[in-house]
């Protein structure tokens, strides 16, 4: 056995990491139109299934927000012969999961089952996506658990806090609406909307099935081909890639500063940003690499600000929601509620040297692309985690090397990029505050800001 | 399905378990220190999960945060504090080992001389906004700790939540810190696992380099306590709900006791999931409730299970109840059926196998063995644990279901929206909560 010197004067050098591979995806087209992609990950004898849908809740027409939401609830709810608890039973019988996740561009539906139960988990898949049920009384009985839901989100700051900030943001636009909609919006939903949307949206033709395990290709199309059969679209092959209508976005709230009262809160909820930049922009990775820095990460300037040094926080973070049309950028945090002011006026204060006034340095900036990099095969552990990141390719028409060619493109940055895209892409003129948290206790410390008279919106009229 | 690895133990007491698995090029380190807020007193609670984060506040030979230089690497780290064990953990590209390990060696073995009252009373505060977020500002927030202080008696170590009593964090000093971690964190009172892509003698040779002088610690003793509910009782809880909320909660047995599997396998036939019979009659059928769930909650030294409903607008908590209490009584008079008995094994082996997609993190394979290796020292516990779920008969269940929930006292919590106590479950008293 070799001996290994400890030297404590220093941190061991990790050198480089082995370089990240991902794996190739084989693609085929059923006749239906639906694309049928598959990619092999033998590590677990599992298989993982995702349906992406392009669509998502900014399809939903105006007045019925929730609608594509409350279609993918509707879809484990029978088939057939299946009743709602018998489609249930059948997923158990195979100890499989199932899960529908709705973002504003896409509906993700996918299916965990052991390799085992491969076979009897798609066929399952198929019969809930292209042959649901959707009778009357199943969606009476979802809707009122849906309207509950929402009557119960009232009281969670989190929950108010998105939905508020989304719809100051965008107003009317299709991104003005979480995918829950609101209890009026959805009270006004009818087993017919659900049903036309599944006839409109939801769609061989402009879905993508990915299934990630030990599978062959060839045997997963004729698995698919077998349970997809009889799935068509409208005739019309209209493709709707984005989100109609309705005009890009226009800042709906005419003053900085907004408050939802929460009496008694002992802490505010706080969002602050503006309407962004879209997947597409080619400043992605820099921007991808700005929010490293500004609070991306543990060891982001923000946290460590609000958290490590005031100690205003359980944790602060930034994030980017690049989407197919320009999305948020929003600071989410949670702070303690005689802090709220201090914790606005710092994060502004953040956001705004980032873009010049204290720019990124290459310390930062090299901490910031280790980060995103050297870890980077963690990303790809799980069947699940693969299939996840295929839908990505599949959802904003990425090159199939793009999650090889990540890794060198964002070390390709320079800290010159950063603060140039930064500058870009955000505006503290434009940033809008809002705060959910106690009003009385706030409101004399909010006046200094500088950020004008609050806004102060009831809970009533959420 | 299995689980393989070499256990190694150090001759200053450390545990080190070893498993290769070379699919994906990244290594999980593991560590847990056998301490939790079980090990804590009354008056000193929210020591345990405090101390945690102190953890990442720097040592000796790296008196930062530790936070930067892991994540300069790469990793994703975190940790987490429950009543019985607190972890820390790293998933690091495969090249990182040997950093993960000079840094977590470096706050097991040199803490103290980093910890200063600035990092002290600066992650106090940190915690106490945990505190407001997680629980005090959240719906429902503070359900657990009004039932936990309802099952067990004052001076049992499951009386207080993880996260502690606010007086208790204001109160705290740093010397009592200081003596916590000389008592608990040693590595006579650990255990490592490292897992992924390496070379097992040469990850042992590392952590015998790193971990190998670090002085042993006085052994903990094992914390014994006994609880028992004299009667049924009724507590409520006003909160800033929309709707009532019932918990329904009896003492059961501890991890991997006879039994528990049993009272496990019954809470997903109870109520988790849309198959199962209380979701069916609650939720689908006569619409009385918007929500339920169950679970047979076991830890070190005691169980509790749980069955816990919300309320449709317009209906009773008292409805829900008598629901409940059906559904049990039926479940010990009649069984379950083989249809069943059948899903709850299929599923239980489909949870195990899930849980060996990840080397790391929160319950990936390396917390699964150091699991075992704390708590019934042995890492390879993994067969023997799906087995008793495999092993339990319908005969196994309704017996363990009868003796530890239908005929057992109960705990009986209700959280009402702010004014309406007349919504609580009947001759219900207002529960104290700090």
């Amino acid at each position: 056995m070799t001996t290994i010197s400890v030297d404590r004067s220093r941190l061991p050098d990790p050198g480089a990491a082995r370089p990240f591979t991902f794996p190739s995806i084989d693609k085929s087209v059923l006749s239906n139109g639906l694309k049928v992609w598959s990619v092999r990950h033998a590590a677990v004898p599992i298989v993982s299934y995702m349906l992406l849908v392009r669509s998502g809740s900014s399809s939903d027409p105006e007045g019925k927000e929730g609608l594509a939401a409350i279609a993918a609830d509707m879809l484990d709810e029978g088939s057939g012969e299946r009743s709602a608890i018998g489609m249930h039973e059948a997923l158990a019988r195979i100890g499989a999961q199932f899960d529908t996740d709705i973002g504003a561009d896409a509906a993700l539906l996918s299916i965990t089952t052991l390799a085992k139960c491969a076979d009897r988990g798609l066929q399952l898949l198929a019969d809930m996506v292209a042959r649901p049920s959707l009778t009357e009384a199943d969606f009476t009985r979802v809707r009122q658990l849906r309207l509950h839901r929402l009557t119960q989100l009232r009281d969670v700051p989190g929950a108010v806090a998105d939905r508020t900030f989304m719809r100051l943001l965008y107003g009317s636009h299709p991104y003005g609406h979480t995918p829950m909609g609101s209890e009026e919006s959805v009270a006004t939903l009818s087993v017919d909307d659900v049903r036309l949307f599944h006839a409109d949206v939801i769609r061989p033709d402009t879905a993508t099935l990915i299934a990630v395990g030990d599978c062959d290709h060839a045997e997963i199309v004729r698995l698919a081909a077998d349970a997809f059969e009889g799935w068509h679209g409208p005739d019309d092959l209209q493709v709707v890639d984005a989100p109609a209508g309705r005009g890009l976005a226009t800042p709906a709230a005419t003053s900085r500063l907004v408050v939802v009262s929460r009496p008694g809160a002992p802490q505010s909820e706080l969002r602050i940003g503006h309407v962004a930049v879209a997947r597409s922009t080619p400043d992605y990775h820099a921007l991808v690499a700005a929010n490293m820095v500004l609070g991306g990460q543990f060891v982001s300037r923000i946290n460590l600000n609000l958290r490590e040094d005031k100690g205003l926080t359980y944790g602060a973070r930034t994030s980017f929601d690049f989407r197919k049309l320009p999305g948020p950028f929003a600071l989410q945090v949670s702070v303690q509620t005689v802090a709220t002011a201090r914790a606005i006026e710092e994060s502004i204060g953040e956001i705004a040297a980032i873009r010049g006034p204290r720019p990124v340095t290459d310390d930062e900036l090299s901490l910031g692309i280790a980060a995103l990099t050297r870890g980077y095969a963690r990303n790809f552990e799980t069947a699940e985690q693969v299939a996840r990141a295929a839908t990505q390719i599949a959802l904003y028409d990425l090159p199939d090397d793009y999650f090889v060619q990540f890794v060198p493109r964002v070390e390709r940055i320079t800290t010159a990029d950063v603060t140039r895209a930064a500058a870009a892409h955000l505006n503290p003129e434009r940033l809008l505050t809002l705060v959910v948290g106690d009003l009385d206790v706030i409101a004399k410390d909010l006046e200094q800001l500088g950020l004008g008279q609050p806004v102060v919106l009831s809970a009533e009229s959420l | 399905m299995n689980l393989p690895f070499s256990k190694h133990t150090l001759d200053n007491g450390l545990d080190v378990l070893l498993h290769e698995d070379r699919t994906c090029p990244i290594v999980a380190v593991n560590l847990w220190y056998h301490v939790g807020s079980k090990n804590e007193r009354p008056g000193k609670t929210g020591f345990a999960h405090l101390f945690e984060h102190l953890m990442f506040e720097g040592s000796e030979h790296h008196d930062r945060g530790y936070f930067h230089p892991l994540q300069a690497a790469g990793a994703s780290l975190n940790g987490s504090t429950n009543a019985d064990r607190t972890n820390y953990w790293e998933v690091v590209p495969a090249n990182a080992l040997e950093l993960a390990l000079w840094m977590e060696s470096d706050r097991m073995g040199y803490l103290l001389p980093a910890l200063t009252e600035a990092k002290f009373s600066n992650q106090r505060d940190v915690v106490l906004n945990e505190r407001r977020q997680n629980y005090e500002n959240r719906p429902y927030g503070l359900a657990s700790m009004a039932i936990l202080a309802g099952l067990f008696p004052p001076d049992h170590p499951y009386h207080w939540t993880t996260i502690g009593e606010i007086a208790d964090l204001h109160a705290v000093q740093l010397e009592e810190v200081q003596a916590f971690f000389r008592r608990y964190y040693h590595p006579a009172n650990a255990s490592l696992a490292i897992a992924g892509d390496i070379d097992p003698e040469a990850a042992l040779s590392l952590a015998r380099a790193y971990f190998g002088d670090i002085a042993p610690g006085p052994r903990a003793e094992p914390v014994a306590a006994a609880a028992t509910l004299g009667g049924d009782s009724r507590l409520l809880l006003e909160d800033r709900v929309e709707l009532p909320r019932l918990y329904m909660s009896w003492l059961s047995p501890a991890m991997f006791a006879p039994e528990d599997a049993d009272l496990d396998l019954a809470a997903d036939l109870l109520a988790n999931g849309k198959t199962s019979r209380l979701y069916r009659r609650l939720v689908f059928e006569e619409r009385i409730a918007t929500d339920v769930s169950s679970g047979q909650n076991s830890r070190e030294i005691a169980g509790f299970f749980q069955v816990t409903a919300t309320a449709a607008p317009g209906h009773t908590l008292g409805e829900i109840e008598a629901v409940v209490l059906d559904e049990i009584s039926r479940l010990v008079d009649l069984g379950p059926t083989d249809d069943e008995m059948e899903r709850g094994r299929v599923q239980a082996e489909a949870q195990f196998v899930y849980r060996l997609q990840t080397v790391g993190g929160f319950g990936g394979k390396s917390d699964q063995l150091n699991a075992y290796n704390v708590f019934v020292g042995d890492p390879g516990y993994f067969e023997r644990d799906l087995m008793r779920y495999e092993t339990v008969t319908p005969a196994s269940m309704r017996a363990a279901v009868d003796r530890y929930v239908r005929r057992a006292p109960r705990m009986t919590l209700s959280i009402v929206p702010r004014g309406r106590i007349n919504l609580a479950i009947a001759d219900s008293s207002a529960a104290v909560v700090s």
